[in-house]
């Protein structure tokens, strides 16, 4: 299990009815306990990969396989939870009442349920905060119930489409730390995407950066700063040559930065 | 209690003076014949209160039969709009055609066809008016689910029902109140526009037109104030049944959105 890759996707492409080609010949493979950013300029495709890994979208050409299975077949098997840029918690629930939506598509028995919303309650710090609705909470606040949501039913891997994108720098940075020490804890896989330089390497331990349309691998950078990553890591210099190898990866792939 | 208060004060303080100023200023002055008093109103109202009575009940019946049908059928109709667009391109330009139909042209034709004694003919009326509004609606509802909402849900290998069941209903809930609450004072309207072209004795709006030939408008007026009263109370209660179902909504705890 621990040898087989979670995503393996072999020259996929994507072109969209109307001919626009959103991706062309995508080859990677994130292993076990990975924290994978796909970065590049809007239109990339980075947020069509990041679908294509989760059965959200088909690929044209190539393949899509997920923990050894095809992406359908772990679709199915709910072997990944998803976050998206807007938290897309439902009004009519409470916020323990989403995180457990997951949970009662699986038929978990109610007593389960409970005890797990609590946990993850506790995992994103927002104890107390279960029969809130979700309008109630600040947008940071939601992100995170989305979150709790995802990793609820402990899937190998967690898809992340700019979860942070919307919200201000300060509650970005913070919810940074919180994913790491998430990440760390719950010994997931994470496919993050992002266009914020300092986020993909303050998070990752490897930076694909996609060039733009149609959406190419342009490079892929090793991110060897230290675990568990600190606050205080992201004054570094080793962080600022890292940011700018990515920033100039960003520019030979076509983008002005 | 307070709030009650300053909520509703202004309320009762505006129609007070609205009714001062007609029973002491704009009636005298324009005459009896032209407008009665509020007193001679309440007078007739109090007068042939068992006769408008039933007869209010009578025009309600059958705008509660045409309110059922017509939402019914919008209802549904708008399921299959929304579930398959094509059919909706195909049939929208019929629907919006035969809105454009004014009721009035339409009412003679109902009660040629189901007879004129037959609350059936006032019943087709009122679901007339009734499924426009509803169905428009309802496909605006069933619609607008966010994207991410919907892959959320595929991405839990949720079924069609249950995307619709657990996502699709709730979000068209709102939009489909709207649509009932502005049917329930359709279906009032469409009833007696139905009974104007003649009717049962014992129908209301077959009673403002005999007391009009009959110059007997103070019991116009009487039989018009029920017709509002029962208007406002079927208003009022699929109000509080969207309240009941939706409490979850931010605005049935005083927000506005």
């Amino acid at each position: 299990m621990s040898d087989t890759p979670v995503v393996e996707l072999k020259a996929v492409s994507k072109q969209f009815r109307g001919g626009t080609v959103a991706l062309q010949g995508i080859d990677l493979t994130v292993e076990p306990r990975e924290f994978v950013s796909l970065i590049g300029p809007s239109g990339c495709g980075k947020s069509t990969l990041l679908r294509v890994i989760g059965d959200l979208i088909p690929p044209t050409e190539g393949s899509a396989s997920v923990n050894g299975k095809t992406a359908g077949r772990a679709r199915r098997d709910r072997d990944y939870g998803i976050v998206f840029q807007q938290a897309v918690l439902y009004d009519w629930r409470t916020v323990g009442k989403n995180i457990e939506l997951p949970l009662e598509m699986l038929n978990w028995d109610r007593k389960r349920r409970k005890a797990r919303v609590a946990e993850m309650l506790d995992l994103v710090e927002l104890g107390g905060f279960e029969g809130h609705h979700p309008w109630q909470l600040s947008g940071g606040m939601q992100q995170r119930v989305a979150i709790a949501r995802a990793l609820s039913f402990e899937p190998a891997l967690l898809l992340m489409d700019e979860p942070f994108g919307a919200l201000d720098e300060m509650t970005r940075e913070r919810l940074n730390s919180e994913l790491l020490r998430i990440w760390a804890e719950t010994g997931s896989t994470v496919v993050f995407v992002t266009h914020s330089i300092p986020e993909a390497v303050f998070l990752s331990t490897r930076v694909v950066v996609m060039s733009a349309r149609p959406g190419r691998i342009a490079e892929v950078i090793d991110i060897d700063l230290p675990q568990p990553r600190t606050s205080a890591m992201r004054e570094d210099a080793r962080f600022f040559e890292l940011v700018t190898r990515v920033r100039e990866a960003l520019i030979r792939g076509g983008v002005e930065v | 209690m307070k709030r009650i208060l300053r909520d509703w004060l202004p309320v009762l303080v505006v129609f007070a003076a609205g009714m001062l100023l007609w029973q002491f200023a704009l009636a005298p002055w324009l005459g009896q014949f032209l407008l009665p008093t509020p007193a001679q109103i309440v007078k007739s109202l109090h007068a042939h209160w068992s006769v408008l009575w039933h007869a209010g009940w009578f025009t309600l019946q059958e705008a509660l039969g045409g309110f059922a049908i017509g939402c019914g059928l919008g209802v549904v109709a708008a399921l299959a709009l929304a579930r398959w667009r094509r059919l909706s391109s195909a049939l929208m330009p019929y629907f919006i055609a035969a809105n454009a139909v004014p009721i009035i042209a339409f009412a003679p034709i109902m009660n040629d066809w189901f007879g004129l004694l037959n609350p059936h003919a006032k019943m087709a009326i009122a679901a007339v008016l009734c499924f426009f509004p509803v169905l428009v609606n309802t496909t605006r509802g069933l619609t607008s689910v966010q994207p991410e909402a919907i892959e959320l849900m595929r991405s839990y290998a949720a079924s069609e029902l249950e995307i619709f069941r657990r996502v699709r209903m709730p979000t068209a809930l709102p939009f489909i109140f709207t649509g009932l609450k502005v049917a329930t004072v359709l279906s009032m309207i469409g009833a007696i526009v139905g009974e104007y072209f003649g009717g049962s004795i014992q129908a209301l709006g077959v009673q403002i037109e005999n007391s009009v030939t009959q110059f007997d408008l103070p019991l116009a007026w009487a039989a018009i104030v029920v017709a509002s009263s029962m208007g406002i109370a079927f208003y009022a209660l699929i109000g509080v049944v969207e309240r009941f179902t939706m409490g979850w909504h931010p605005s049935a705890h005083g927000i506005r959105e």
